[in-house]
């Protein structure tokens, strides 16, 4: 009752001060996280921004060289080519494991029989590691071993499937393994979003009489938008991530052709031990980060308050 | 009176560790047949006269994958008792940091110095005056590996320096064979360029680029000749698709490849195989062009430890390290060189006498470990990388490699 009371008290617009002092215990017991985040997060980012801008070596040093870092990361090819890798794969696979994933679910959700065991094959490989998956499609993609081999072994001797030994396509090699991987995961959020819709907006659909494909396109679709925010998230996080997918697989090569950002991070930080070069590559993943979330996050939360 | 207080330091060390054995912890990279071999010996040596155990600490993978491993965990604050390291700059700030064990008071007492052969080792060790690794091998990068069976299959004689294997590539692809068998990795793309080059420009127009850092002459005509020979070499091992270096030796081994540069270290794979020097394979230091080797090598580093048990047996342990009988085993099994000048190795094959012999008559260099930084070897790293994977002309290569050097450190 008391409790009650208090908290009825605390709503009230007139005693707006104590708004600060309402539920202490679950403020209080937030601290540690705050810290966390405040001094691990925010510290570590400033801390790692902060230290682009020296030469700092295999150790930290405070040794200002302003834009230096950042010049010479643009000017190395390894760097160039890198980003162009994570373009081509962030895109395609954003746009695939979209489309790949909500078709297989909605094909899921027409009632299907077996619907439990075709959700735990699709679902199935994301159980394994990048690190599992990326040796695996080594071997599928080996052109004496895997697919090459195996059509070149039926008779058609002219088959060539070798995306891995070729510099121009060895990215779609790695997209490839990505997307086998990832693709059961954001369909199985997308089912459970189909899940969440209400029986009755398909009956209604029914009686209206539009057709299956256009009341998904224009009225399941647009009501899932949380789920496929949280899609997007999840993705757009894994494929800036991108490192131990291409370790597994190509170890950057042919030549320098599989790059990508996170491995020059990795490769700049500790095995050139050249921590500043490393940390302004980082530094740009950052950047291009903020430079997505921004305008989405200005378009998701500051226009709703004006609305 | 120096021997009596040398003896009083040594055996100062032995008594303050002969009280509790330790477990001691040994990170290495040593994973190949040859290696493992070769590090099983160093084990039992210190397993058999010490009360502590060796305890392995192998990282699968070439250097490049575990010495970040090993750094970071020595920077973490969770150090190992001894570590692997290529001697020379690698650790030059974990020692500045004040991270690696002081040698100087046991190499001193043990006389280090009168011993190690050539005293460049001791050096690529020694930061300030203070020796803070033991070196363990001599490792030398400028060996061309051949195949006596290729050339057989191919029906020519085995070459002799590098321009006759060149010219004997032709025959060798008529045969069907990869003439030269080459791992795709930056790392050992760079070995083949570096051994190219000190083969074809000779010393002085190579320590003005890797020593001076002259960027003029690494962009000069005289350095476009290594470059036309690495696209040279390109050619010849453009169906070599193999990762890894032991692979890349193993088509050298079974006769599928004519040839292969590599280090050294491609000895214990040969010896694996059973395989005699001389009679199934021929090796060329120097690409029998030049008769020089480069003295890089492996040494063991001693992280600085709280546990005193633990710091009394890194010392024991560095002392038999070096000591004569485990550079004996050691090097014997991994087919490196030793670093002590005052030991037999009468049972030594071929090759190794080969190595000996330049040694002997100095024909030594300084390793790129010693002589250019981590970062400036990581980018060369990656132009060779991209450079044997594409068509990139010698001049773009070259133009590139000057930028390189004309920033290097």
């Amino acid at each position: 009752m008391t409790l009650a009371d208090t908290a009825r008290v605390s709503d009230n617009p007139v005693r707006r001060p104590k708004q600060l002092f309402r539920n202490l215990s679950a403020k209080f017991a937030s601290i540690p996280m705050i810290l966390t985040a405040l001094v691990v997060f925010v510290g570590g980012t400033a801390w790692t921004v902060a230290h682009s801008f020296t030469k700092s070596r295999l150790l930290p040093k405070w040794d200002f060289v302003g834009l230096d870092q950042y010049e010479r990361l643009w000017n190395s090819n390894r760097w160039i080519i890198s980003v162009e890798n994570l373009l081509i794969y962030g895109v395609c696979s954003l746009v695939l494991t979209m489309v790949l994933g909500f078709t297989l679910a909605a094909l899921l959700d027409r009632k299907i029989r077996f619907e439990g065991a075709f959700r735990t094959i699709f679902l199935y490989p994301f159980a394994l590691s990048f690190i599992v998956t990326g040796l695996a499609w080594q071997w599928i993609l080996n052109p004496d071993f895997g697919i090459q081999g195996v059509v070149r072994n039926m008779g058609w001797e002219s088959f060539t499937f070798d995306p891995l030994n070729d510099p121009d396509i060895v990215i779609f090699g790695i997209l490839i393994a990505g997307l086998w991987q990832g693709t059961g995961f954001v369909m199985v959020i997308m089912l459970a979003g189909l899940r969440g819709i209400d029986e009755d907006i398909w009956k209604a659909a029914r009686v209206d009489g539009i057709g299956i494909t256009k009341t998904y396109v224009r009225v399941i679709i647009p009501m899932m938008r949380p789920v496929f925010v949280t899609a997007l998230v999840i993705i757009a996080s894994g494929i800036i991530k991108l490192y131990d997918l291409v370790v597994a697989q190509t170890n950057g090569g042919p030549g320098i052709a599989s790059e990508v950002p996170a491995k020059y991070v990795i490769n700049y930080m500790f095995e050139a031990q050249n921590l500043a070069q490393g940390f302004a590559a980082s530094t740009m993943m950052l950047l291009s980060v903020i430079i997505v979330l921004v305008p989405w996050a200005y378009l998701e939360f500051g226009g709703k308050k004006r609305g | 009176m120096k021997i009596k207080a040398a003896l009083a330091t040594t055996a100062a060390f032995i008594s303050a560790s002969a009280l509790s054995a330790a477990d001691l912890e040994v990170t290495h990279w040593w994973t190949s047949g040859g290696e493992a071999v070769a590090v099983s010996e160093f084990a039992k040596a210190v397993n058999e006269k010490t009360a502590h155990n060796w305890v392995d600490g192998a990282i699968a993978g070439s250097g490049g994958t575990a010495r970040p491993i090993i750094i970071s965990r020595i920077l973490g604050g969770d150090p190992m008792a001894a570590t692997q390291l290529n001697h020379g700059r690698q650790a030059e700030e974990l020692i500045e940091a004040g991270l690696m064990t002081d040698l100087t008071d046991l190499a001193e007492a043990e006389g280090w110095k009168d011993f190690v052969y050539p005293s460049s080792l001791l050096e690529g060790c020694t930061y300030e005056g203070r020796i803070y690794c033991v070196p363990v091998n001599i490792h030398s990068t400028q060996w061309l590996w051949l195949s006596h069976d290729a050339f057989e299959q191919a029906g020519i004689e085995v070459p002799k320096d590098w321009f006759e294997f060149v010219a004997a590539a032709p025959k060798l692809e008529e045969a069907g064979l990869v003439p030269m068998a080459q791992g795709q990795q930056g790392w050992q793309q760079a070995i083949a360029f570096g051994a190219l080059s000190i083969s074809v420009v000779g010393i002085d127009t190579w320590s003005k680029v890797v020593v001076e850092k002259d960027a003029d002459v690494a962009g000069g005509p005289e350095y476009a000749k290594v470059f036309q020979a690495s696209a040279n070499a390109r050619e010849l091992a453009r169906n070599s698709n193999v990762q890894d270096w032991n692979l890349a030796t193993n088509m050298v081994i079974t006769g599928k490849a004519g040839g292969q540069i590599m280090g050294d270290w491609a000895q214990g794979e040969f010896a694996v195989a059973g395989q005699v020097a001389g009679e199934d394979y021929t090796c060329l230091p120097g690409l029998g062009l030049n008769q020089v080797i480069d003295t890089g090598g492996d040494a063991f580093y001693f992280p600085v430890v709280d546990d005193p048990d633990v710091k009394a047996a890194q010392l024991e342990m560095a002392s038999i390290l070096i000591s004569k009988e485990a550079q004996v085993a050691f090097n014997l099994a991994k087919g490196s060189l030793p670093v002590r000048g005052d030991i037999d190795l009468s049972t030594a094959n071929d090759c190794m006498q080969k190595g000996l012999a330049i040694l002997a008559a100095g024909g030594v260099l300084p390793n790129a470990d010693q002589t250019l930084s981590a970062d400036t070897q990581t980018q060369i790293k990656d132009l060779m990388a991209e450079f044997w994977a594409s068509d990139m002309t010698a001049e773009d290569a070259q133009a590139r490699y000057a930028s390189i050097i004309a920033s290097a450190d």
